[in-house]
């Protein structure tokens, strides 16, 4: 098995029903989700609709809760000791904090990628080898090295990186680095994956690069992004999400959210009245 | 400067002489932290040189060995009297009269009597028929021929030789001299006055004596005083118990007095004898001219005439009379170029090789057969109770067995030990006590770990006593801290971006902190490992307490086997009282430092290799 049959096997198989004249059936669904840090309640009742095979961009000021309701979806805030969540995430109707899910395997199906590239200080092919070898995903070395090269192309990296795969990746500039982490995240075949501020540290050049790449992975995966940039939330995002001081006030369509927000927070923040 | 806008608060003028001031104030401040900062440097740099200076000038005369270059008769009778093929059977044959028949050939005057004997056998060491033996149990057919064979000599022979124990200077001579004999008491007549430095320099000691027994004297005369102060007090209290009729006080005060009365007696005839003496010297000192004596509290003059050896009684100065120590070939009139005088300047009460000795070894130096060489017994054999034959294979060995058992325990638990408690252990009391504790028992003294291991390792499990394997054991705990602590140190320093990462492409926390945490961390880790190992190895206490402080003459074969380690072996040599062993002291020493500069070397290559940047 290469790896266009195992993502188009991941892929395809929760796409049922999900036909282009049946009704979008949503790949991700969040209803009334409570994230408490300590005594601090950090996202207060969040209920949403992620569509499969688009790009959701979660913009808002600082502090208001959107990485933290990213980082809910792929648990990582399980790592935080003092972190409680309380309510329901599902994807394709799996309850993910389901107390028999694996957390290892639900982060194999839902990737992420950080806000400061942070590559393994390995070479540029262990860094993508490492998600399909810990999964057991390659079953040869032919098909590991297949597997590497094509998320590498994936990621528009390869042309850059095809002579120095034996280098290490923290020798990479910014934008390749982060390009490598969105290799590496690919690598595990996952079906959704979570970006945080990934054009953060870039420079535009770099962040142009990356916007493509987002547009160019819409059509095989589930993306969520959060971002700073309201200009970036409106080129590559298909729906927005407007999260204020831990409450969700207000999703749709992009479109929609920039020329005709319903809610006056939303309209202040967008034309930059406040945050 | 007048068109700053007034609504510009705390304006510095950098022209105004203030802020001049101001400048030169944090320059000065900033040279001086940098003067500091080098003068402590240097400090601890001299500091450093002129312990590792005195350590190697103490540890030189270890590193060579002395040895006579012979060659001997091997009889078949008397190595091998029962002609036995079996080289094991002719290892124990006595090839120590071999060696010193071949000696005893060089002399055959002095091998006439017992006494000289005596004197050529105490210059050859214990182990000096060694190489001779090693040589013949390889070759049986050596029996029956002459072979030439290296004597290992005595250590104090070794130090003379080395000018360690005593101070000696070879003066050639100035004027024909002729000797009345050639054995027996005689005299040596010169042309001129060729003595009379010798004469000045032994006058001078007696002056020196002079002085210190006239310092002994006053502070015995001193004691007089206070004692006979005492005496009129005893003797007026026994007058006031008779008036008072107090008759038992009187009887005490009596008893002390008859104390106090034959101290005086004996000091005062202690101040007699002490002045007597000094009064002599100071006479003979001031004498001009004419003779003196010699004794064994004056530095030896020792005069190489005619092949022969003469020990000076009485020095005048253009003669000598004295004894001959070597029988000379002639009483023939010597060159000035042809004789010689030697001049030891330490007396002979004040060390352990006797003139008759010094004689022979001078006169077998001038045949050419003493050889200095490296000295390859120290690092091939065990310890001994004679200086020339101590090694430090024994300890070297044991501080390796020591060192892997102490390693091999403490790396693994400790790193593991470390990971758990910073990756995965919970954060409750329970862990707080143990981290607690961790860092408690970092600052337990080493000893108490020894008592430990004594009482557990020892007389609970039956472990044997002093074996590598406990010592590495106790040991073991005692570094344990240090590596934890380290360990966690190192972990903690790993940016949590590499766990995010790896933990959000579906690694479980396992994975990420055995395949990036720790890799990370390696480097911190094997620093704090060597810390660990380098207190350890230069660790003597704990090992006191379960008995590897004793007396290893083999080498161990393994961690069972009884065994010492190089700080135990030094702390060892350092409390023996011969002067050879101070040297072995320092030469160990240097053997222990360049263990641990093996040590770290290796730990900065492994930490190189494990490096990453990012």
């Amino acid at each position: 098995m290469d790896l266009k049959s195992v993502t188009t096997a991941s892929l395809q198989a929760p796409a049922k029903g999900n036909g282009t004249h049946a009704p979008v059936v949503a790949k991700v669904v969040a209803n009334a989700v409570n994230v408490y840090y300590g005594e601090k309640h950090a996202l207060k009742e969040v209920s949403v609709e992620i569509p499969p095979r688009s790009v959701m961009s979660f913009i808002g000021p600082s502090g208001c809760g959107k990485s933290t309701f990213l980082r809910c979806i792929n648990r990582m805030n399980d790592t935080i000791p003092i972190c409680r969540v309380t309510g329901r995430i599902t994807i394709d109707g799996l309850d993910i904090y389901d107390p028999s899910l694996d957390v290892v395997q639900l982060r194999a199906r839902v990737g992420m990628v950080f806000q400061k590239p942070n590559p393994f200080p390995k070479s540029i092919f262990e860094n993508v080898a490492y998600g399909p070898r810990i999964h057991g995903s390659a079953q040869s070395k032919a098909n590991l090295e297949e597997i590497v090269v094509s998320s590498l192309k994936k990621a528009g990296l390869f042309d850059e990186v095809k002579d120095r795969l034996n280098d290490t990746g923290t020798g990479l500039s910014g934008g390749q680095q982060q390009r490598l982490c969105i290799a590496r995240a690919i690598a595990v075949g996952p079906e959704i994956i979570l970006m945080d501020e990934p054009c953060s540290a870039l420079d535009p050049i770099a962040t142009a690069r990356i916007e493509e790449l987002i547009d160019e992975l819409r059509k095989s995966f589930t993306i969520i992004i959060v971002t700073h940039s309201m200009q970036q939330a409106a080129r590559v995002s298909q729906r927005t999400a407007f999260f204020h001081l831990g409450n969700l006030v207000e999703v749709g369509e992009t479109q929609t959210i920039f020329t005709n927000p319903k809610d006056k927070r939303t309209q202040d923040y967008i034309t930059g009245r406040f945050g | 400067m007048t068109d700053i806008p007034l609504d510009r608060i705390g304006v510095i003028d950098t022209t105004s002489a203030a802020a001049k001031a101001h400048v030169r104030a944090r320059y000065g401040s900033e040279a001086r932290f940098k003067a500091y900062g080098l003068a402590a440097i240097a400090f601890a740099a001299l500091f450093l040189v002129v312990l590792i200076a005195d350590i190697v000038f103490k540890a030189v005369p270890a590193f060579t060995i002395s040895s006579l270059q012979l060659e001997v008769p091997v009889a078949g009778n008397v190595v091998n009297p029962n002609g036995s093929s079996d080289p094991i059977v002719i290892g124990r044959g006595d090839f120590i009269k071999s060696i010193r028949e071949g000696l005893y050939a060089l002399f055959p005057e002095a091998a006439q009597d017992r006494k000289s004997r005596k004197v050529i056998q105490g210059l050859l060491s214990n182990g000096a028929a060694d190489d001779l033996r090693r040589q013949v149990m390889a070759k049986p057919s050596l029996i029956g021929t002459t072979v030439a064979t290296d004597l290992l000599l005595s250590d104090d022979a070794d130090l003379y030789l080395k000018g360690v124990s005593a101070q000696r200077h070879v003066v050639a001579g100035t004027a024909n001299a002729t000797a009345s004999g050639a054995t027996g008491k005689v005299t040596i007549f010169t042309d001129a006055n060729v003595f009379a430095t010798e004469l000045q320099l032994i006058k001078s000691v007696m002056s020196r004596n002079a002085d210190e027994l006239g310092r002994q004297a006053e502070r015995a005369s001193a004691n007089v005083a206070d004692y006979e102060r005492q005496l009129a007090a005893a003797r007026a209290a026994i007058a006031a118990a008779q008036a008072a009729g107090d008759t038992a006080a009187a009887g005490t005060a009596q008893s002390l007095v008859t104390k106090l009365e034959t101290d005086v007696a004996s000091l005062k005839a202690q101040v007699f004898d002490l002045t007597g003496r000094a009064k002599t010297f100071a006479d003979r000192f001031a004498a001009t001219g004419g003779s003196e004596n010699l004794d064994p509290t004056l530095p030896s003059l020792l005069v190489s005439i005619n092949g022969g050896i003469v020990r000076a009684t009485s020095v005048g100065n253009d003669r000598i009379e004295g004894d001959v120590l070597v029988a000379l070939t002639s009483a023939a009139t010597a060159k000035a170029a042809d004789w010689s005088k030697i001049v030891i300047d330490t007396p002979e009460a004040s060390r352990k090789i006797t003139d008759a000795e010094i004689a022979i070894l001078e006169k077998l130096a001038e045949k050419g057969l003493v050889r200095s060489s490296f000295n390859w017994l120290f690092f091939s054999t065990g310890d001994s109770r004679e200086a020339e034959l101590a090694g430090i294979l024994s300890s070297l060995v044991g501080t390796i067995y020591t060192m892997l058992v102490t390693l091999v325990l403490c790396l693994p638990i400790g790193v593991l030990a470390a990971v758990y408690l910073e990756e995965f252990a919970p954060r409750n009391r329970f862990t707080d006590l143990v981290e607690v504790n961790i860092n408690n028992l970092a600052a337990v003294p080493s000893i108490v770990f020894g008592l430990l291991g004594l009482a557990v390792f020892i007389n609970a499990f039956g472990l044997p006593v002093s074996s590598p394997l406990v010592g590495g054991l106790v040991l073991a705990l005692l570094v344990l801290p240090t590596i934890i602590i380290t360990s966690r140190a190192a972990l903690k320093s790993v940016p949590p971006s590499i766990r995010e990462a790896a933990l959000g492409i579906g690694a479980s926390k396992q994975q990420a902190v055995f395949d990036h945490v720790l890799p990370l961390a390696m480097p911190g880790v094997l620093t704090g490992t060597i810390i660990g190992m380098a207190h350890a190895l230069g660790e003597t206490a704990p090992l006191l307490m379960i008995g590897m402080v004793a007396f290893i003459v083999d080498v161990p074969q393994g961690v069972t086997q009884p065994a010492t380690v190089l700080p135990v072996q030094i702390f060892l040599w350092s409390d023996l009282p011969e002067v050879g062993f101070q040297a072995k002291t320092a030469a160990a020493i240097l053997v222990l430092l360049a263990f641990l500069f093996t040590m770290n070397g290796l730990a900065i290559v492994l930490r190189r290799r494990f490096e990453r940047r990012w």
